[in-house]
């Protein structure tokens, strides 16, 4: 068999995710000992048309990162599907919608208003905004149309496999890589290079974790001197772990850091925050109304807490703005 | 809707031991309550997960009203402290995806068939003011 045909792009996201196959290091030779790269915008010169003139499934595997934000995106992940036999969504904002995916809580208009007017580092006074379509000397311009809402990959085009993480540690990209290229590939819609496990499977502080946590009070991450030996949660320090698939080898609680849910739900769970704020209800001990409402009051941003990675992949993708709209309040 | 009023889908989850006994005995006592009433029994009401509700919300549901016996009274001790809390934590994410009016939770005894419908009746007016939830936006 010939060398496997690979194909990287990416779509709204950071670059991290670009920087995690690279961080593979030494073991990056290896893929390309078995893999030709047809296609990665972001490391070699490669054009639209290139992908474009390859025959359909020619490419044996498509690593897609970012989530899909623009027009332009949507068309570049619909061609590389026509072309490729696999695709793969790779990292968090492919995965499950990421952290572009919490521009869902607003619209194009909004968003346009606050970056273009708004911010106190613009000026613009003519409130010039991105147009699709304009006319200059030349002739027409056009640039991608902005989406009102931000989705994953997988409500796009189909896809095969996902490669969870914001962004994949080299562990995980190499284990799913293994996998891949194996042949032995998995049941479609797997995630690849994570186990079906909660994140406290592998936690080094899980030891200290009492059978049943019972907390009165929780405090943010800047408000306690946190003690690197005992389960954050335990601490009152809200750690995501519980309901957070495992396979990053617990990195940011070995840092201090809790778990924010980069690596999404765990098989079958077709609601990351619903989860989250399910398990978080479930450890305080109060039962008078005045008490919890004073506890949960201190949750300001609740997406933002438990939506962080997921918002376009929960059960309702976006905020509604029909309200908003109307009183025009940001 | 062709002119038509709207008529709202209201889910109800309602727990085994009083509010469906609730609403079971607004039944057999012949009160009436809005037709756009869909009760689904549970257990407990601390056994509607928030995954639930927003299911509901995501499936056509134009509100959804939790129902459970009240504080102290929870054949299984404690379930319906949990609800508590769980319903606190989902109303303050809905309110941030401005869906906060359309869920509600009360509690109905058992004995309370004439409480059960009056909510009921007051909840179905609430939705119907607020329209239809779409929340689609392309």
């Amino acid at each position: 068999m010939g060398k496997f045909k690979i194909a990287f792009y990416w779509c709204a996201s950071c670059g991290g995710c670009e920087e995690a196959v690279v961080d593979l290091a030494e073991d990056i030779l290896k893929v390309f000992d078995i893999a030709d790269i047809v296609f990665w915008p972001v490391a070699m010169d490669f054009k639209k048309e290139d992908v474009e003139n390859l025959p359909d499934k020619s490419i044996d595997v498509a690593f897609i990162n970012g989530a899909i934000r623009l027009s332009e995106h949507e068309e570049m992940v619909k061609l590389l599907r026509s072309k490729s036999k696999l695709v793969v969504a790779f990292g968090s904002c492919a995965h499950l919608g990421g952290i572009p995916g919490l521009g869902n809580l607003w619209n194009k208009k909004f968003i346009f208003k606050r970056v273009y007017n708004e911010v106190p580092t613009v000026y613009n006074p003519e409130g010039t905004t991105p147009e699709s379509k304009i006319k200059v000397k030349e002739g027409e311009l056009e640039l991608p149309e902005f989406w009102n809402t931000v989705r994953a990959l997988d409500q796009v085009i189909e896809v095969d496999y996902y490669i969870p993480g914001c962004a994949p540690p080299p562990d995980v990209v190499k284990k799913a890589f293994e996998t891949i290229f194996s042949g032995k590939l998995p049941p479609k819609g797997s995630v690849l290079g994570a186990e079906n496990k909660a994140l406290c499977d592998e936690c080094p502080l899980n030891d200290t974790k009492p059978e049943k946590i019972s907390l009165k009070d929780f405090k943010r991450i800047h408000q306690v001197k946190l003690d690197p030996e005992k389960c954050l949660l335990t601490q009152g320090v809200l750690c995501l772990g519980p309901v957070t698939r495992g396979g990053c080898g617990a990195l940011c609680i070995k840092c201090g850091m809790p778990c924010t849910g980069c690596f999404g739900p765990l098989d079958k769970v077709r609601d990351f925050g619903a989860r989250a704020m399910s398990f978080l209800a479930s450890i305080f001990e109060y039962e008078n109304e005045d008490d919890i409402k004073r506890v949960f009051e201190k949750i300001v941003d609740p997406v933002g807490w438990f939506y962080r990675y997921s918002l376009p992949k929960s059960l309702l993708e976006r905020r509604n703005m029909k309200n908003i709209r109307e009183e025009g309040e940001r | 809707m062709n002119g038509e009023e709207f008529e709202p889908r209201i889910i109800v989850f309602a727990c085994n031991w009083c509010s469906y006994a609730g609403i079971d005995l607004a039944g057999t006592s012949r009160i009436r309550y809005p037709h756009n009433i869909r009760v689904v029994k549970t257990m407990c009401s601390s056994r509607v997960t928030p995954e639930m509700v927003l299911d509901a919300l995501k499936n056509g549901a134009d509100g959804v009203l939790i129902t459970g016996c009240h504080p102290g009274d929870c054949h299984y001790i404690s379930g319906n402290y949990l609800t508590l809390r769980r319903y606190y934590l989902l109303k303050k994410f809905l309110k941030q995806m401005g869906l906060e009016d359309r869920v509600a939770l009360v509690w109905i005894s058992a004995s309370e068939g004439e409480k059960w419908a009056k909510v009921a009746k007051e909840f179905t007016e609430h939705i119907r003011k607020l329209g239809p939830l779409e929340i689609k936006e392309v």
